[in-house]
């Protein structure tokens, strides 16, 4: 089911952006109006955006430094209300809502964390967990009874009643998940949350955010510049260049399938073994006289990366299982060098170990 | 160096002109008096309909206010000594820690001791009201201007002006409209010390990070509690800091209505003993306010989470204060320091111990000893004022044409004097205009110019034309046309004359300030135990309500110019020092190791590399010197010197306001247009550096 959808998204910073929108005539070829814009000193920070989030989905929003991502997303919560365009909760156009409703869903339906943390400095962990709760005027003792509920879900527990300033940047962090989550809101915005920590951190709170994520199954989206931390979240990636959106895909068709160079480029530093499945180069078990015990077992939904790691030096195949456990084929390593030697065909084409760990610094 | 000489040819020629033309046309002397528009006589006349008219309403706000006054006057004087004492220490240790306390302790107990407790009771309610005011008038205005972009861009240079007007200049209208009495001092304080509020309520919410603020927003808070679970909190130590600076000002106002309104407060006090010429009592007095300026000082700075521990180092608020008291326990503590003061003057009542008189020997042996280091220095002191005055000081007022006697300078100026000292001028100026810029040749030249005929003896128009071109050098086209407008609202307004000897006051002393600041500056900057010396002498200096400074300057040396000039200096020095210290320090390390590596010795370091990085900073510094400066002119007219400074004292007494006022907004003009060349020349020469 679609929970979030937004269709011809523009927001456009400038003098007087709103009267090129004011006739229809703007959707017909976007590109020429964003050029237009920019000849007149208009800046379209987000221009013709257009996607759609599954319910319990991770959507991830992705591009270089000034491509829009922040403007997208905040527009989505209207922090800033888009130029034209129009956004759809549960079917429901946001952008006609009211003062007073936008107050209300953003009690009860949207969570956000932000890449500073937006923490309240004059209020303890408890307190600026409990914020979103006491602006609806819910009970102290509820409130921080729940409050002390997410503390632990974050695994703060024992610094309720410090203040942000004395919490290390990681940990600040996990108090704006917190406070996120505190009203148990459908929608969860991310706006690069973990960009201001250090990789180690980042790695730890990326964890993190999958666990919370299988618990709750939010219906998140997802701002990052950071292909690596993309790949690995997200069950879809759109990449944004200058205000629009370039392409929309699962990570490995954006990896394998760049839809141009700007992509090509910026995925180079994935390797493939990352968003390529045991499941993916799946060859039919052997013949029935076969132990395939005699080799490491491997679920389907296993990257090529782990798939390499359990084969270690001593094996050249593994036994691929499903969620039940039965074995449904084998890999072999064979066929998975075969795959990591194709990026040689892709438009960027560079040569690309396997594991090489650099980060698109936008 | 491809400038075109020829504005410049122009300029040193105008002003040659102009001073031969001297003798020859009388206009060009003097601004002729039936060219001057009777300026003052209407802003008077204009003051005064409007005072007719609003009398009533201003009358009725002025019982208003004495109301909570008197009954916070009763409740302190009311207040056994101890009592306060106590409770007093216990707060400013709550809030800044124990060098505050101490500080505080002594003050209170100096001032219970030396028996002027009930002069600074009065003076303390005074204040308190002033605050409470002017905290929430600034705070209104802050968040209006916050919100709404028009106020915003009235508001800004409307603070530029109030805080630039010399403090005595708010009296008159206040005076008008509020009539004398206790009251006036109290709005005049609440109305100079509101900008500082304004402006840090302005900044304390701009800079609201705006990831809290959208926080804020995401967790659905409705505008109200936006505003204030959101912003104002964190706002907070911004706004704290303005609340000491409203302190601050709002303190030295309630000083400086004193000497007018005065009533048996502190301020009245000081100047009584001056006028006496007591000098033994006025300096037990000025100890007095001193002190108490600094015990809030320190205490408002605590609050504002800048504690002693924590002050020169971490994030601006983020001291986490760690000997506070909780509020539960900080309630028993005040109840047990309330009880303990209350036995303690019981008992004393009972013994019948008084601390008050147990200073009154002091002041007579002062007085002694200041009669004994007059009489046996006169020498020197007389000959140290005699020289500044007659080398220095006179050249700049009058000009070396008339200083230079046989008597003063031991030759006279005779034609081949003359022709020497200008043939070496205009060598001195084609050397620099050839060496280094047009700019600096004609500014030696200019420099020449007016030492010879003075300040005051420069014809009008000369001055006009060159502080215009100077404006326009350094700023363009908006920053002269400031300048010639406001010269010509001075000419016009019939304050030329007045506005030269203010100038040349400034100037004389403005020059000193920066001679000796840099000066001490740069030792500042070169050893760090200088350094810390430096900051306490500064802060000492800074805090101290302005007209403290006459009182030891006036034991030396009388009334007259050069008192007032020393007064000045001791007050406007601060900035100088300050700033060279910083801007010296700032210099990036890489280019002293490179200058080093050059093999520079440390003076070239200091003169080539040092200095020029930091002269940005520097002029700004000289910009504050001059705008403090100009505050401590009108101060400064109550030793006797001459000037606008004198024309608002006058204004005030003689009960013309017109004038008065005029007076201090053409003194507030001239700050104006220092402040506007300085901080382009600044901007200029960090673009210059590339350092923005
Ligand atoms: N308030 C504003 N006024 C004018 N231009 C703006 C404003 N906010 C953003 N922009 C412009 O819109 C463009 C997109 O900005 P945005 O913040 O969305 O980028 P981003 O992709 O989030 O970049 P980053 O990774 O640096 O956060 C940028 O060119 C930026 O300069
Ligand atoms: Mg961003």
């Amino acid at each position: 089911m679609i929970k979030l959808a937004c269709r011809n998204l523009w927001k456009v910073y400038g003098r007087r952006p709103g009267v090129y929108f004011d006739t229809a005539g703007y959707r017909i070829d976007p590109p020429a109006l964003a050029r237009r814009l920019r000849d007149e000193r208009h800046i379209p920070a987000a221009a013709d955006v257009s996607f759609e989030v599954e319910e319990g989905e991770i959507f991830i929003i992705m591009g270089l430094s000034g491509s829009g991502k922040s403007t997208v997303i905040r527009c989505l919560s209207r922090l800033i209300d888009a130029t034209a365009g129009e956004i759809l909760l549960d079917g429901q156009d946001l952008l006609a809502a009211s003062p007073k409703e936008l107050i209300q869903i953003r009690r009860h339906r949207i969570g956000m964390v932000f890449q500073n943390f937006g923490l309240l400095p004059h209020l303890t962990v408890r307190e600026n967990v409990a914020f979103p709760l006491k602006t609806q005027g819910v009970a102290l003792a509820k409130r921080h009874a729940r409050a002390d509920e997410m503390i632990r879900l974050v695994g703060l527990d024992g610094r309720e009643d410090a203040y942000p300033r004395q919490l290390s940047g990681g940990q600040q962090q996990r108090v704006g998940i917190a406070r996120s989550l505190a009203v148990q809101p459908e929608l969860w915005f991310l706006d690069e949350p973990f960009s201001a920590l250090d990789p180690l951190i980042r790695r730890q709170l990326q964890d993190e955010f999958l666990r919370l994520q299988r618990q709750l199954r939010k219906t998140v989206v997802f701002v990052t510049h950071d292909v690596l931390e993309a790949v690995r979240l997200a069950h879809r990636i759109a990449i944004m260049k200058d205000g629009f959106i370039v392409q929309v895909g699962t990570p490995q068709e954006i990896v394998l399938n760049p839809a141009d160079d700007y992509v090509a480029q910026f995925v180079a530093d994935v390797p493939i073994a990352r968003v390529q499945y045991a499941a993916d180069i799946l060859e039919p078990l052997p013949s029935p006289g076969d132990h395939p015990n005699a080799r490491p077992v491997v679920a389907a939904s296993a990257n090529l990366e782990q798939v390499m790691e359990s084969l270690g030096n001593d094996f050249s195949a593994a036994t691929v299982a499903d969620t039940d456990g039965r074995p449904v084929g084998i890999v072999t390593l064979n066929r998975i060098l075969q795959i990591l030697g194709r990026r040689g065909g892709t438009p960027s084409g560079r040569g690309q170990l396997p594991g090489g760990h650099m980060k698109v610094v936008s | 160096m491809a400038e075109n000489p020829a504005p410049f040819l122009l300029l040193g020629a105008a002003v040659i002109l102009a001073i031969l033309a001297r003798s020859l046309v009388p206009w060009m002397a003097a601004y002729p008096a039936d060219w001057v528009m009777p300026l003052s006589h209407w802003t008077g006349a204009a003051m005064a309909a409007f005072v007719d008219v609003s009398k009533p309403f201003f009358r009725v706000v002025s019982l208003v206010l004495t109301w909570p006054l008197d009954l916070l006057q009763q409740l302190l004087t009311w207040v056994p000594a101890p009592v306060f004492i106590l409770l007093s220490a216990l707060i400013a240790w709550q809030a800044a820690g124990w060098r505050s306390l101490m500080l505080t302790l002594f003050t209170l107990l100096y001032i219970w001791v030396a028996g002027y407790w009930t002069q600074s009771m009065n003076t303390l309610s005074l204040v308190s009201i002033a605050i409470l005011l002017a905290a929430v008038i600034g705070f209104g205005f802050g968040v209006w201007a916050y919100r709404n972009f028009t106020v915003r861009s009235i508001l800004d240079p409307v603070l530029d002006l109030m805080q630039t007007i010399p403090t005595f200049a708010y009296l008159i209208p206040i005076l008008l409209l509020f009539g004398f009495g206790p009251v006036v001092g109290l709005i005049a304080s609440a109305v100079f010390a509101a900008p500082p509020m304004v402006r840090n309520t302005l900044l304390g919410l701009q800079r609201v990070p705006s990831d809290i603020r959208e926080a804020g927003l995401i967790c659905g808070c409705a505008p109200g509690q936006q505003f204030w679970w959101v912003d104002v909190p964190s706002a907070m130590p911004q706004l704290k800091l303005g609340i000491n600076q409203t302190t601050m000002a709002a303190f030295a106002m309630i000083i400086i209505s004193a000497i007018i309104g005065g009533f048996n407060d502190i301020g009245w006090e000081v100047l009584s003993n001056i006028r006496r010429a007591n000098f033994g009592d006025s300096i037990l007095s000025g100890l007095v306010i001193a002190l108490l300026a600094m015990s809030l000082d320190r205490i408002t700075l605590g609050l504002a989470g800048q504690s002693d521990a924590a002050q020169g180092g971490g994030p601006q608020g983020g001291a986490v204060q760690a000997h506070r008291l909780s509020r539960r326990d900080f309630l028993f503590a005040a109840i047990g320091a309330v009880m303990l003061g209350a036995i303690c003057s019981l008992l004393m009542t009972r013994l019948s111990i008084t601390p008050q008189g147990r200073l009154m020997g002091l002041s007579e042996s002062i007085n002694a000893g200041l009669a004994y280091v007059t009489s046996t220095y006169a020498v020197f002191l007389n000959g140290l004022k005699a020289s500044l005055l007659y080398f220095a000081i006179l050249p700049v007022k009058i000009g070396l044409e008339r200083v230079v006697t046989p008597f003063s300078w031991g030759f006279a100026l005779t034609p081949p004097v003359i022709a020497a000292y200008w043939t070496l001028l205009a060598a001195a100026a084609l050397a620099a205009a050839r060496y280094r810029s047009m700019t600096a040749g004609t500014a030696i030249f200019v420099i020449g110019c007016f030492l010879y005929v003075g300040t005051t003896g420069m014809p009008w128009l000369a001055v006009v034309i060159l502080v215009t071109a100077c404006a326009y050098r350094c700023g363009g086209w908006p920053v002269a046309i400031f300048a010639l407008v406001s010269q010509v609202f001075i000419l016009l307004a019939g304050q030329w004359q007045q506005a030269m000897i203010s100038v040349y006051l400034c100037a004389s002393a403005v020059t000193l300030s920066i001679v000796i600041g840099v000066a001490l500056g740069i030792w500042g900057a070169a050893s760090d135990g200088a350094s810390a010396v430096l900051r306490q002498v500064n802060d000492t200096l800074q805090t101290i309500p302005q007209f403290v400074f006459l009182i030891p300057v006036l034991m030396f040396f009388g009334v007259g110019d050069f008192t007032g000039l020393l007064a000045i200096i001791l007050y406007a020095v601060v900035p100088a020092i300050r700033y060279t210290e910083h801007g010296l320090r700032q210099v990036p390390a890489a280019q002293i190791e490179a200058a080093t590596a050059m093999g520079c010795t440390r003076s070239q370091i200091l003169w080539q590399v040092k200095l020029p990085n930091a002269f940005p900073e520097i002029l700004l510094g000289i910009n504050q010197t001059i705008l403090f400066a100009m505050g401590m002119l009108v101060i400064a007219s109550l030793v006797g010197t001459d000037g606008l400074g004198q024309q608002i004292y006058i204004g005030l007494g003689k009960n013309d306001p017109g004038m008065g006022v005029i007076a201090g907004l053409s003194l507030a003009l001239i700050g104006m247009i220092a402040d506007r060349i300085l901080r382009a020349a600044a901007a200029n020469r960090k673009t210059a550096l590339g350092i923005v």
